[in-house]
């Protein structure tokens, strides 16, 4: 267990406000997920069928997907015949032990990919109503804090209202929006804010794109297009290529992961709306199935909501109080319903 | 595509069941694994597959084969029975007041797609009912919403009722039936701001609008990608607000769509419409049946004949008919007929709608989409002069449209022959047929 001891060991040493945030977000997915575990060990004694069926169901339940989690159930009954496991109490460590081990991919990098020197080029992708355009706003507002000069490009200029909506973020944080007539090809908007951004000097240059299903090859291919253009303005740009999920979204997600990575080479995820859903799981998925670090968690609306991803943190988060049992740590913390 | 359907789970099941006469009930219990399996991959709420896997092996057991089915088919059957009977009736009509106007009231999480149905409804109104909506904004706190609603306004050529983002949005509904009372518009179609269903202070306001205006219809525009917490999202929604309806959005995408039976289980209210696309015209009465067969991953004839019908516009395939008989063709055409064939789907993903299209056998069958978008990017990077008379394009033409769509000069010549041959053999074909035949559809060089 000493990866469990490790997280243990970090956390509750770490008391800032940070910590505290990002356990509000996830609250509801972990009461659920744990509550659901502990009634699992309690209704079923022994380990048979039926209560790897459940269990099947908890994680599924948690939107972890299908595959991930046939997958674990299979590794977990090897385990169970090779320990020769009956009792349901004698499982729990081998499957935080199972699940660690799916999540643990230390020396992922989640720090986004800043340029010392030099300008900066994020480009933000994904599907529709996902999050892109909320997430630039409160990226700029995260840059523009550590006194970075921030550039936005309105990329979108297909859904309405798109660019007064990157407009309104902008007048908030207080940043300049590049931005062309609504219906202008997005790769001149990108040429245009790299001109523009570097002849503001700028640090930091967040560049919006319409949202588009993955199943669009037409629109893919004019993603592709625009971040052509930027890397043939910038070489190296973009820096960071951010595909925005919403923590809301089913399998799906996998999909998108995929097809996004193969067409603009996806360097990281951000999950939004985490403060809504119960679930989550998927962060498991992602991380079971595709190289993908997630690197930023959107937890609200405002500008404030958002926080850089600690895959540590969020295991922790989720099987805390099972792994508190596994470790044998007392009930300090006790968890309000 | 990563999810197996149904059909293809249950082959091997299948083959062990061959030349029995009656479904024994292991037999049933192995396909019922397969069939909570897919629902599961296919994003249906497991507590609403529970439910469903226990009801259809009750019916399934001991069931008589019938003759032209095998045991496996006949299970299949039962499933999807079942299933389009739990997705409800086919139900796209839209309340109406005795009184007129007829209050609709569009609520859902954030970016579920309600500002945009909400444009799509009137359009669809007026359209299709001879309706004379008015539409009201009353999102006052997302960035730029009323915007974004009188964007579509003015997209439709249709009034937005709006009082900025400083004043309550009760107060907005309520003026906004007001003057729809005054200037006699049948329907007031109300956009709210995205929120959770956890929300309190939000779902507050959510009934506060309802008291105020006592709508007709409330609608749920629910994103068909949701996965396991629709339920909970549904549900709660429902409890605040007593929905009468469910929109489902994103269809368009390659999600299975197992939200759709969630919500539906759990609310018992119908689905009403699904947003197929973007455009303000994109959307679509809600087909129950249709939905089942894509929740199993099953082939959906009935969906493929229709997408091919509805999406070869009849008018503009006339006027192709005209330009192929006067060899008039032009690279503006056929970009346009690209366009035509990729708005029915991926090609693989129509071709897995064809009955009996298994897809074992499809694998060998290669649907070079990537070859499609060569083809796509050499139109592209021609100018409109040469699109319009391709005979124009020379050699040095030619390199700056290979280099300009990252193809070789070999692949742009080919593809100017290849038109060059359609167009000829049109002009054969079409003066064979004379004015008889108006579908429109040609072979493209790829397919
Ligand atoms: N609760 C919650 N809502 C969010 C979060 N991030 C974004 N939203 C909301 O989700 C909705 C859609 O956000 P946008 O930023 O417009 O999404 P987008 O991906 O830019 O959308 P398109 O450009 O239309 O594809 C808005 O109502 C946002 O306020 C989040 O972390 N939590
Ligand atoms: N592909 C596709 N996109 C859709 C569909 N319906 C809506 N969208 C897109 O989804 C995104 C969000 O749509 P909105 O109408 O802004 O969603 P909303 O629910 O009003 O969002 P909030 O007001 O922020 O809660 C936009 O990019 C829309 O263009 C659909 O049926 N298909
Ligand atoms: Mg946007
Ligand atoms: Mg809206």
């Amino acid at each position: 267990m000493s990866f469990f001891k490790k997280l243990k060991e970090k956390f509750t040493t770490q008391t800032d406000s940070v910590t505290e945030k990002f356990k509000e977000g996830l609250a509801k997915t972990r009461d659920s997920f744990v509550g659901q575990m502990n009634e699992l060990f309690a209704q079923y004694r022994s380990v048979d069928e039926e209560f790897f069926e459940e269990l099947e169901e908890i994680l599924i339940g948690a939107d972890v997907g299908v595959s991930t989690v046939l997958e674990l159930i299979d590794e977990l009954k090897d385990e169970v015949k090779l320990r020769n496991i009956k009792d349901s109490t004698e499982i729990a460590p081998v499957i935080s032990e199972k699940l660690a081990e799916k999540l643990d991919k230390s020396g992922e990098d989640t720090e986004l990919n800043i340029q010392k020197d030099g300008m900066t080029v994020i480009l933000f992708v994904g599907v529709n109503g996902v999050g892109k355009t909320t997430t630039i706003g409160k990226v700029a507002h995260f840059f523009k804090e550590q006194d970075k000069t921030v550039v936005m490009a309105a990329g979108d200029t297909f859904r309405a209202g798109a660019i007064e909506q990157l407009e309104v973020w902008g007048e908030r944080v207080g940043v300049d929006v590049v931005k062309q007539q609504a219906g202008s090809d997005p790769a001149a908007v990108m040429y245009d804010a790299i001109q523009s951004a570097r002849a503001k000097q700028a640090d930091i240059l967040l560049c919006d794109t319409a949202g588009r299903l993955q199943n669009k090859v037409n629109l893919m291919k004019e993603l592709e297009k625009v971040k052509r253009v930027i890397s043939r303005e910038l070489p190296e740009a973009p820096h960071e290529v951010l595909l925005v999920l919403d923590a809301t979204t089913g399998q799906n997600a996998l999909s998108q992961a995929k097809t996004f990575q193969e067409t603009t080479d996806v360097s990281g995820i951000v999950l939004t709306k985490l403060d809504g859903t119960a679930r989550g799981g998927i962060v498991l998925a992602i991380r079971n199935e595709l190289d993908i670090p997630v690197k930023l968690v959107g937890l609200g609306e405002g500008i404030e909501d958002l926080q850089q991803f600690d895959a540590e943190q969020f295991v922790y988060g989720l099987f805390k109080e099972l792994v508190e049992e596994d470790t044998g740590a007392g009930e300090e913390d006790e968890e309000s319903r | 595509m990563a999810f197996e359907g149904l059909a293809e789970r249950l082959q091997a099941t299948f083959d062990k069941m061959k030349g029995r006469g009656k479904v024994s009930e292991a037999d049933v219990k192995e396909m019922m694994r397969e069939v909570r399996l897919a629902l599961l991959e296919a994003d249906v709420n497991f507590k609403v597959v529970k439910k469903f896997v226990n009801d259809v092996k009750e019916r399934a057991v001991g069931q008589e084969v019938m003759k032209s089915l095998t045991p496996g088919q006949q299970v299949i059957k039962v499933v999807n029975e079942e299933l389009t009977k739990l997705m409800g009736e086919e139900q796209s009509k839209i309340a109406l007041a005795q009184k007129p106007p007829t209050v609709v009231m569009m609520v859902g999480l954030q970016g579920a797609g309600k500002t945009t149905t909400t444009g799509k409804l009137a359009n669809f109104l007026r359209k299709k009912n001879n309706r004379k909506p008015l539409m009201a904004a009353a999102d006052i706190y997302r960035p730029a919403a009323i915007d974004q609603l009188e964007t579509l306004g003015k997209q439709l050529s249709m009034p937005v009722f709006s009082l900025g983002d400083q004043v309550n949005p009760v107060d907005i509904a309520t003026g906004a039936v007001n003057q729809a009372k005054e200037e006699h518009h049948d329907y007031v179609l109300i956009d709210t701001a995205g929120r959770l269903h956890v929300d309190e202070d939000l779902m507050g306001e959510l009934q506060r609008i309802k008291e105020a205006v006592q709508p007709d219809e409330i609608l749920l525009v629910v994103d068909a990608m949701t996965g396991q917490d629709a339920v909970n999202v549904a549900e709660s929604f429902n409890e605040q607000l007593d929905l009468t309806g469910i929109v489902l959005t994103k269809l368009d995408g390659d999600t299975r769509g197992g939200a759709a039976l969630s919500v539906k289980a759990v609310t018992g209210t119908p689905i009403k419409f699904a947003g197929m696309g973007e455009k303000i015209d994109q959307l679509e009465p809600f087909h129950p049946e249709r939905m089942a067969s894509r929740i199993l991953g099953m082939g959906d004839v009935l969906s493929l004949i229709e997408k091919a019908q509805t999406n070869v516009d009849e008018e503009r395939a006339k006027e192709l008919e005209k330009k192929m008989r006067t060899a008039e063709l032009t690279f503006d055409d056929f970009l346009e007929q690209l366009e035509q064939v990729r708005n029915m789907g991926p090609l693989d993903e129509l071709l897995a709608m064809i009955p009996g299209a298994n897809k074992k056998a499809l694998k060998n069958v290669q649907v070079d989409e990537s070859q499609i978008g060569r083809v796509e990017a050499i139109v592209r990077s021609m100018t409109s002069h040469e699109k319009q008379q391709p005979s124009v394009i020379n050699a040095s033409r030619k390199r700056r449209i290979a280099k300009g769509s990252g193809t070789s000069i070999q692949d742009v010549n080919r593809l100017l022959k290849q038109f060059e041959d359609m167009k000829k053999m049109m002009k054969q074909m079409t003066n064979m047929q004379g004015k008889k035949k108006g579908k429109g559809g040609f072979q493209l060089p790829f397919m």
